[in-house]
Order: structure tokens, then sequence, then C-alpha cells
């Protein structure tokens, strides 16, 4: 019984762990060079030593059960190459955050949350000294932390919902996750604000100040004013990795991977955990990663961690709940302003491409060339096609959510890998 | 309220259908059970092609609709792009030698060149090549503009698209839909691969069948390809009814700066599953063809399904057994560049004008494609 | 180690990816888009958005934030 886990991250590791606990040869896909994900950048983590971790790895292709995986330096002509065949696997490939276009986003000094995180932790570099946080939901505020370890001034942090509901929601009531935010509140005494986002950036050649706007809660703007910064960095929620799922076969729902309660996809053999299953944090991931790693294993079912996904799940559902994207953001574009960062595609591009009745996902990318430059669509795909459906709202629209994480080639390689791979692997 | 016509199929070949018989006063409905121009037309590199075709009724409508294209969209930018096909050999010269000969013959400008020359035209191309055939002729055009603007002449002369609805019965009252019945005289069959499945569903069933294709795109680089780039082996595969795997090279660049690397041809059904076996051989062919790609990212692949009768030959005219049921399908991989004038012909034949073009070849009932309701 | 960064030499710690480098030299953006020209540099941060891309060792396209320093790396972020 072979089974592989795709992604290093929380689910990942308990998935393999798990996995290997329950008798399987299990081998754990990475593409970085040590364990932890983006939540445990700059703390390695470590796995079982029976799991076969195969780190700087990425399967760029599925083929049934079988994987196909290049190993080595990111993006390297010099990577290797191999073909695994798993009885199981577990899709643990994470998120990465989505961010809603807005004038200015593409220039320099903008960054992701997630970037902003990720410099900080894994290489103690501050996006700025003066820094504005923006976006919604509580990920904002661990951001605006490690910026204030590595010595960034955060200016403020504004989230453009309330934040305030999922407190008095019900099933939020989690006294743990309460108190780790009042921690960060705390801590960071830094202005928190809420219904107020950056909405335009402006500057040269590098973000010199931001406009910051006062929302409604529909995220349309009540009230703007400048701020000077030299970085901002943004995040409105997350988009999980689909595309080996997809390539896979497996059913989503409400943009993630569908699964029951032991992590199982529609396709045999497929399982997923973590935040390609929905937005939940670590330790739901963890949790998840763990029932989905023993079912893939044929193991025992275990309760506790069972137990630990169901309330996980339901705080994650008040959570996202609490954190919508409101349709709102979608004025703050201006008719020059791009949605593909990488093709350089407009919001009139877009507007174009509707008129002329190109409605379906293929059609709509063809016509305005959004999502057909190197990101493939993975920044600007969900924005792309939620401004389409608003444009189109008198015609028929035919966009899918399978549709747009539709990669097959799932992380590109260069031609002369795919050209020497060697038959045995075919 | 009735039509004329409904066209079956938002495709290029449906939308030049349409154009066509628009054109000559006919009211027409144009359905698509998905959004317009979305399937083989959104899955191809948009190839106007006269190279890759040896003398013959393939060729004659090739030729004939080379010619009408321009006039068809000229009010339209759809990415036209005389780029010229150069068709290399790296080994025995000759086949390519006596298609080119024969080619000539029927007015293809075919000019043969030296590997020297070759060279300064496509710089970065192996220097294993031993002979060479441009041909000026061929271009590209966006497919999808290029049916999405056909189709806009469509409802400009007060012609009605309809995405979204599919067929599900053809019966003396008209044509039933998923949305109702439409009354009309004619219905034209022009849903491409999926064209079999529709014949069977209109009571007319024709050997259609789909061959999987697919291309890899590359990241955008420095110009490194300037014409559509065919290995001489081209012409054999295209001809071929063999299920295995086929690969033949064409590599050209796109406006975009990414570098499209075709074509395979497999008939796996409607299969969408990726093949590393054919990502690999199209990689292969394309390093040997252009060394300098080799260290080129690949960021995407995308396959598509094409039309293909058994003789390989378009289906255009009216179906013996169903009347005022027309077809106008079995393209294969060359559908963009045969729309213009397969639209032509299906409207003299459909209005009763004198066809340009001889329409015996493409006939309906012609050995192996009416197939037994 | 020792890398090489658009012909200058720098000192480079294990683990230093080449857009920890280049943001550590006081550069935000190294690369222009084909359209336009404008600027561009780190956005993601996670190798998802290839905003970031530079060539190493001669190689083009390579994602600035994913691909880890190694000795004697020269990284080039002009347009070959």
């Amino acid at each position: 019984m072979r089974v592989v886990v795709i992604g290093g991250g929380p689910a990942g590791v308990a998935a393999a762990e798990a996995a290997v606990r329950a008798g399987a040869d299990t081998v754990l896909v990475d593409s970085e060079p040590t364990l932890g994900g983006q939540f445990h950048r700059g703390n390695p983590q470590r796995v079982d030593s029976r799991v076969r971790h195969l780190a700087n790895s990425t399967v760029w292709a599925v083929q049934g059960l079988r994987l196909h995986i290049r190993t080595g330096p990111a993006d390297s002509p010099t990577r290797t190459g191999e073909a695994i065949d798993a009885d199981a696997v577990v899709i643990a490939t994470g998120a990465h955050d989505r961010v809603v276009p807005f004038p200015g986003w593409d220039l320099p000094g903008v960054y992701t949350a997630g970037a902003a995180q990720a410099l900080a932790k894994g290489q103690g570099i501050a996006i700025g000294q003066r820094v504005l946080v923006s976006g919604t939901g509580p990920f904002l505020l661990p951001v605006a932390e490690s910026l204030k370890h590595v010595g960034a001034n955060v200016l403020g942090i504004c989230d453009a919902n309330t934040g305030a509901g999922w407190l008095r929601h019900p099933r939020a009531a989690n006294p743990t996750k309460i108190a780790e935010l009042l921690g960060y509140a705390i801590r960071l005494r830094t202005s928190w604000q809420p219904r107020t986002a950056v909405v335009a950036a402006h500057g040269d050649d590098k973000v010199s100040a931001v406009t910051v706007a006062k929302l409604n809660p529909d995220w349309t703007i009540r009230s703007q004013r400048r701020v000077a910064v030299d970085a901002v960095c943004v995040g409105h929620g997350f988009t999980p990795r689909l595309e080996l799922a997809v390539s896979a076969g497996c059913k989503l729902a409400d943009g993630f991977i569908a699964v029951d309660h032991t992590g199982a996809t529609s396709v045999p053999g497929w399982y997923a955990a973590g935040e390609v299953t929905g937005i939940g944090g670590a330790d739901l991931a963890a949790a998840e990663g763990e029932v989905a790693g023993t079912a893939a294993a044929g193991g025992p079912c275990p309760a506790t961690a069972l137990a630990k996904v169901r309330s996980g799940r339901r705080f994650a559902a008040a959570l996202a709940a609490a954190h919508p994207i409101r349709p709102g953001w979608q004025t703050w574009l201006a008719d020059d302003t791009l949605v593909c960062r990488c093709e350089e595609v407009t919001y009139r591009a877009l507007r174009e491409a509707i008129d002329l009745d190109a409605t379906g996902t293929r059609t709509f990318k063809l016509t305005s060339r959004v999502g057909l430059g190197l990101c493939q669509g993975r920044m600007c795909g969900r924005s792309a096609v939620d401004l389409a459906t608003t444009l189109a709202a008198q015609r028929r629209t035919f966009f899918t959510p399978a549709d747009l994480q539709r990669r097959p080639i799932a992380t590109p390689l260069r031609l002369a890998e795919l050209a020497s791979l060697p038959e045995e692997d075919l | 309220m009735g039509v004329d016509v409904v066209v079956v199929g938002a495709g290029v070949v449906g939308a030049a259908c349409a154009d066509a018989l628009s054109a000559a006063g006919l009211r027409v409905t144009v359905l698509d059970r998905g959004p317009l121009a979305a399937g083989t037309s959104a899955a191809g590199e948009g190839n106007i092609l006269v190279s890759d075709k040896e003398p013959g009724p393939e060729l004659a409508l090739a030729l004939s609709s080379l010619a009408l294209w321009p006039s068809l969209v000229e009010d339209f930018d759809i990415e036209w792009d005389s780029k010229g096909g150069l068709v290399v050999a790296t080994g025995d010269p000759t086949p390519l030698e006596r298609f080119a000969a024969a080619q000539r013959e029927v007015g293809v400008d075919a000019r043969w060149i030296t590997p020297v020359e070759a060279l300064e035209m496509e710089p970065h191309l192996t220097r294993r090549v031993t002979a060479a055939v441009h041909y000026p002729q061929d271009a590209q055009v966006q497919p999808v503009l290029a049916a999405q603007a056909l189709l806009a002449k469509v409802r400009r002369r007060g012609g009605v698209l309809r995405p979204g609805v599919a067929v599900v019965g053809l019966d003396a009252r008209g044509v039933h839909t998923t949305e109702g019945v439409i009354a009309c005289e004619h219905v034209v069959n022009a849903c491409g691969p999926w064209s079999g499945e529709v014949s069977r569903v209109l009571g007319a069933p024709i050997a259609i069948a789909p061959r999987r294709g697919m291309v890899l795109v590359t990241a955008p680089l420095p110009p490194t390809v300037h014409h559509k780039v065919y290995d001489a082996d081209y012409v054999g595969a295209v001809a071929s009814g063999d299920a295995d795997l086929q690969t033949s090279t064409v590599v050209e660049s796109t406006a975009a700066g990414t570098i499209l690397i075709g074509s395979s041809r497999e008939r796996v059904g409607f299969d969408e599953s990726i093949r590393v076996r054919v990502l690999r051989e199209l990689a292969r062919k394309a390093v040997a063809l252009f060394p300098a790609l080799a260290d080129a990212p690949v960021m995407r692949a995308y396959g598509g399904f094409r039309p293909y009768a058994p003789d390989h030959l378009p289906v255009i005219g009216a179906d013996p057994r169903v009347p005022g049921l027309w077809h106008a399908t079995g393209h294969e991989g060359a559908g963009i560049g045969l729309a213009a004038a397969t639209g032509a012909l299906l409207a003299e034949l459909l209005t009763g004008a004198t066809p340009q073009l001889d329409p015996k070849p493409f006939r309906v009932d012609r050995p192996g494609v009416l197939l037994c309701a | 180690m020792r890398v090489t960064i658009d012909g200058v030499q720098h000192s480079a710690t294990p683990g230093q990816t080449v857009a920890g480098a280049l943001l550590a030299d006081g550069r935000t953006s190294w690369r222009t888009t084909r359209g336009a020209g404008k600027p561009r540099g780190v956005f993601c941060g996670i190798g998802v958005c290839f905003d970031c891309l530079v060539t190493v060792n001669g190689v083009a396209d390579v994602r600035a934030c994913q691909r880890l320093l190694a000795e004697g790396d020269d990284i080039r972020t002009e347009e070959p």
C-alpha cells in the first residue's frame, strides 16, 4: 500500500504521519526545501523518519494514480524526474492569498499578505518601513505581527468587513481562537480599522501612497483619504490550489475540493485535507490531514482527530461567513485597471470580451487574454470571473469553477525536461 | 415564430454557414448547447493553411476559403497574420519536393528554398535541415474572434444567437430544443466532433467521430520563431486514420510571445485526461526542430476534439434521408481555414444557387458516412 | 556563499532566496512587463504569480521567490 501526500504544510505532514502509522509505504512530496508550509515558514517541521520526504519537488502532472514529479532547484532545467504509482493520494496543496484588483495593485511595493509573511518569516525582510495591511479576515493579524518583528512600522490594519460578526456568531464561540486573536490585538498595538480598505495605490515605479476608503457594508466607497506609505500588503481571503484535484477529476463544491468526513474525494483513491477543502487554519488542517492520511492508508478512523475536524469546520464556516468578499470591490476599478497582472489585461478588455458574447471560461480567456499569462489565472481567475459575471448580467453565462483551475501542467517545466522523460515514466 | 434555417453549433463552421445563409437573405437562428465558439474553435491554433494539403477536393476548398476569408471579416480584427508556412525536411528531401511540385500544379504558392535560405528565415532552426518549402499563403487567425466576427454579422442582419440551447429532436413541426420548438424550413448540423451525436438526435446518423489534439504553450519568449514551421512528416499524419498516437511537429509563435507546439492526433473518444506520452512526443519533436527552445518553460497544454469522417474529407450537403436536414462538419483540424468556403458552399446548395466548387466529394451520401438509424 | 547579481559580487547566506537577496539589496523591482513596460518585483512571494522572474545561470524565467541561491550563482535581472 503506497500513499503519496502532496504538500508539506500542517495538513500534509499530519497526513503523511498518519499514513505511515497505519502501515502504508508513505511518500511526502513538497516544493519547499523544508517542511511546514506557509504556516511554519522559518520554523522547519520534522516528519516521521519512515516517511520518504521528497523536498524541492513538485507534482507537475497526474495520470490516474500515477504522479509525475520534478525534483531540484525551482524552475531549473537540471531537475530530475520520477513517476510514482500511488494506491492512494492525499492532496494537501493548501491555498494562496486572494487579492482583488484595484488601481495600482501592480505597482512594486504592493505585496500579498502571504508575501509579506513569507519574506518576514523566511528571509527576515520587511517589505517596507511604513506599511498598511489591508484586506479581510483574521490572517491579517499574524501578518502584521510578522511585519513588526522584522522592524516595519505597521500604520494600521484595514479590514473591509467589521469582523465583529463572527465573534457574535454562536458557532464561532471557540475560546482558544478568540484568545489567540485578542492576543494579537494586544501585542500589535496598531490601529485596526473595520469597514476600511486600500482601494488604490499610487506611485511611479513604486508605491508611495495609497487611497484608504471607508466602505459601506457592500464594500462600495463612502469616503476616502490618501496615506503615504512605502509598502502595502493585501489579502482578501484565500484561493485553494486545485489544479491537481481537477486533473484527477475530483468534484468541487463551493470552490473547494468536495470531501466526505474521511477526506475522500469523488475519485476513488484520491483524498484531500487542509485549505484545499476549506479555509480553516493550521489546527483544522492538521486534524484533517490525520483523518485523510489514515483513511488513505486504510487505517481505523481516528476518533479524536475526527471530532477536531467537526468542530474546526464549524468554526471555519462561521469565519468564512463573517469575512465574505462583497461585490462593491468591483466599483474600485477604473477602465484601465489591470485585472490580469501577467498578461496585462484591463477591466475594459473584460467588458469588451463580454460584449462579444464570450461567456464561457475558454472563450472569455481567449478573447480578453485574461489568465493566459505565466500565472495561468492563479492570481486573477476568481476576480476576472466575478467581474465577467457582473458584466454579463443580462446574458447567459457558462463559467464553472473547475474550468478556472484546469491546468493539466500543474507547474511549468522546461521543454527539454519534458522531452527527456524516460519511457518507463510515461 | 418560425425562421428559414436553424444552424446547430456556434463554432466557426456554424458561424460561417449562418453568415452565408443570412447574407443570402434567409432568416437564421444559431443554437449551441454551450457558449458561442467555445468547442473545437476555442481549442486550436487558428490555422488557415494550404501547405498541409495534397491536391484534391480539400485543397480546392482551402484555396477557395483562403480567398474568401478576408472579405468576410473586413470590418473586424481577428488577428489575421499572414505569417507564411515553412515546411522543413531533415531527411530525404524527395517526398517533400514531389509534394510541393504537385501543389504548385494546382495553384499553391509553394517555393522551394535552400537550407541556407530556410535558416535565414528561421535562424533558430536546426542545422539538420536538408530542404524546405516556403508557403507564403499560410495564415493564422484568432479562431474565437473569427467565429465571433461572423456571428456578429449574423446578429446584425437580424439573426438570433442562442447559446445554452441544445437540440433534442426534429420533426415536421421543426427543431425541438431544450427551450421549445423552433419552426423552420432547414436545419444545419454544424456540431463539429459532436455532429455524430447530434445527427442521431436529428434522426439521421452520420459517421463523424472525435480525434483529440494536444498543443503545448510556452511562456512568452523573445522572438524565436517567425513562421509556422512544420516538420515534413505533417502530411502523413493528417491523412491517417490510425487510432495510435501520431504527432507531427508544428511550431509557431503568437502575438502574445508564446510558442505553440502542436500537434498530436489520437482517437480516444471524448476523453480529456492528459497523456504524458503525448506531451513528451510534442516536446521531443519541437526541440529537434528548434534546439534553442530546450530551456523554454511550458506553461500550458490544451486539448481539443476535431471532427473526422472515415475518408478524412469534410461532409457538406443535404442529408438524403431527412428533407431539410443539412450537414457541415468533418473538417478535422482544418475547420478554421475551411469554414469560409464551407459556409459559401452550404448556402449555395441550400438556396439552389450554382456552387462555385464541385460539391460532390463532400456529399453526405458517400461511402462510410451514412449510418443506419 | 558568493553570488553575482547583474555582474556585481554579493555574499549570500544558505536559505536565502534570489528575491530575498534582491530585496535586501534595496531593489523592489527588477523586471518590466512585455506590454506596457511596467516594473515588477515580488508580489505573491510564494511562487504563484510569476511576477518576480529572473535569469539564473543563463536560464530565463526563474521565480526569484522560489529559487534558493547556490554558491556561484549568476543572477541576471535584465530581459535576455
